[in-house]
């Protein structure tokens, strides 16, 4: 990979993909085989917005590379409290660590600090900009379930704020997939994806209804419509409920069909479907930890180990 | 020859004639060089005069000021028509077209508010120029429309 920062999905290019998937397979077959690669290295954590998943599995990711963590804690705790600038805080920490990983509600955050720094920075999600390694762990996902040939994927949710949307279509257009995004017309992709979508000729088309195209898909990648994007709670409850799935649907309708969500979920997937083969989301959650020995080794240079 | 629009306003000395502006943009182009009346400079505007290329055309006349190259890549946003003319002695010394700039940093404010350009932090906005608008390098947000509403007044 040539770039140092991993800041945006528009940066990776198909083989740069396909060398962190192919790294992660290696990882995932063999994890003991790299448990020592990067002992006495840090990776620092800046969390400026809760996570759970990301920054327990960077943390783990690191650990399982034989190296640690520094964690600059919540907000609240730090000095951003006291006033302080990203692009300060940034320079200060990466004094302390070998690479850094950034989450801030701002878009573009992730650019503008990886401008301050000379240590690898990656982008942990940027308020509802891009978040490129959990679009990494997708396509670990998809390639390992789906595969990517003739790979027809529906894209359901809050597409209008989901960063892992933005993300996953910017990667996807890559493989040639075709890309089916279904929304109420208020969540629908925003102008800059559909842009970048276009400018990549990419195979996209749009749906209110999922029953439009439920049976074609391989894989249907679920996202949580949040509360707080409607202006009253009826209104939520009444859009929310036309996009979830259960068991019997997916049953009815397409049995083949990989499920996936970038979890956490409400209640957008039945806990039924869980059951199905098809449920693929605790493996792609899962799948976090190798991805990210990946990508760290491979920022952290482990290709000239 | 009574009918030139251009000499609607008086001939300047040494300075510069911006014309083919599109109509209407008059006073956002001498926002974006920065003139506001205050600092004492002579200024003639013209505004929505009938033109065969454009339909309505502004006409702008700075006496004693040249434009920068930086001022000119801004200008194409709203006024990509614009011809510019460098005059010295009345004469007409210099005459450019703008031309669009790959690129402009620090002239125009991200309408995101949730972007961090908007925030307290040391770094200037930058917009990648696109064929039909300006895209944020930070945010990636598109303005198309009424570009001249986010040019950052100095």
């Amino acid at each position: 990979m040539r770039q140092d920062h991993i800041i945006s999905a528009k940066q990776l290019s198909r083989p740069d993909i396909e060398a962190v998937l192919d790294r992660a397979a290696e990882i995932a077959a063999d994890p003991s085989a790299f448990g020592d690669r990067h002992e006495g290295s840090l990776l620092g954590l800046l969390f400026f917005e809760p996570s759970t998943r990301t920054k327990m599995s960077f943390t783990a990711a690191m650990k399982r590379l034989g190296g640690d963590v520094v964690d600059m804690g919540t907000v609240e705790s730090s000095s951003v409290k006291k006033g302080e600038s990203l692009a300060d805080t940034v320079r200060v920490v990466e004094g302390y660590a070998d690479a850094l990983v950034l989450r801030h509600p701002s878009e573009g955050s992730a650019k503008m600090a990886s401008e301050f720094v000379d240590v690898p920075l990656i982008n942990a999600g940027d308020g509802a900009g891009q978040h490129p390694t959990q679009t990494l762990l997708d396509l670990y996902t998809i390639r390992e379930n789906a595969g990517f040939d003739d790979l027809t994927i529906g894209i359901m949710g809050d597409l209008k704020y989901g960063r892992t949307v933005h993300s996953l279509a910017h990667a996807l257009t890559v493989f040639d997939a075709s890309q089916h995004f279904i929304s109420p017309e208020s969540l629908q992709l925003p102008r800059s994806v559909r842009y970048d979508l276009h400018e990549a000729g990419a195979d996209v088309r749009e749906h209110t209804d999922l029953d439009d195209v439920l049976a074609e898909l391989d894989v249907l990648y679920v996202t949580r419509i949040q509360k707080e994007r409607f202006p009253d709670e009826s209104e939520y409850h009444e859009v929310a409920g036309e996009y979830q799935i259960d068991a019997e649907t997916i049953e009815a309708v397409n049995e083949d069909l990989t499920v996936m969500h970038p979890l956490p979920r409400v209640d957008e997937i039945a806990h039924d479907v869980d059951e199905l083969d098809g449920a693929k989301y605790f493996e792609q959650a899962h799948n976090g930890v190798p991805v990210r020995m990946a990508l760290l080794d491979m920022v952290l240079g482990g290709e000239e180990r | 020859m009574s009918n030139d629009p251009e000499l609607r306003v008086s001939k300047i000395r040494n300075g510069t004639v911006i014309d083919h502006i599109n109509g209407g943009q008059a006073l956002n182009v001498l926002a974006i060089v920065g003139i506001d009346g205050t600092s004492g400079e002579e200024v003639s505007v013209a505004m929505n005069i009938p033109s065969d290329r454009l339909g309505k055309k502004d006409i702008v006349k700075v006496e004693g000021r040249e434009l920068s190259q930086d001022e000119v890549d801004v200008l194409s946003l709203i006024a990509p028509a614009a011809t510019i003319n460098i005059v010295r002695d009345f004469e007409v010394a210099e005459k450019h077209r703008v031309e669009r700039p790959e690129r402009v940093v620090g002239v125009l404010e991200c309408p995101n508010r949730h972007c961090i350009t908007t925030e307290n932090e040391p770094v200037d906005s930058a917009f990648e120029v696109l064929d039909d608008g300006v895209r944020c390098e930070y945010c990636d947000t598109i303005i198309r429309e009424d570009i001249a509403a986010y040019i950052l007044v100095s």
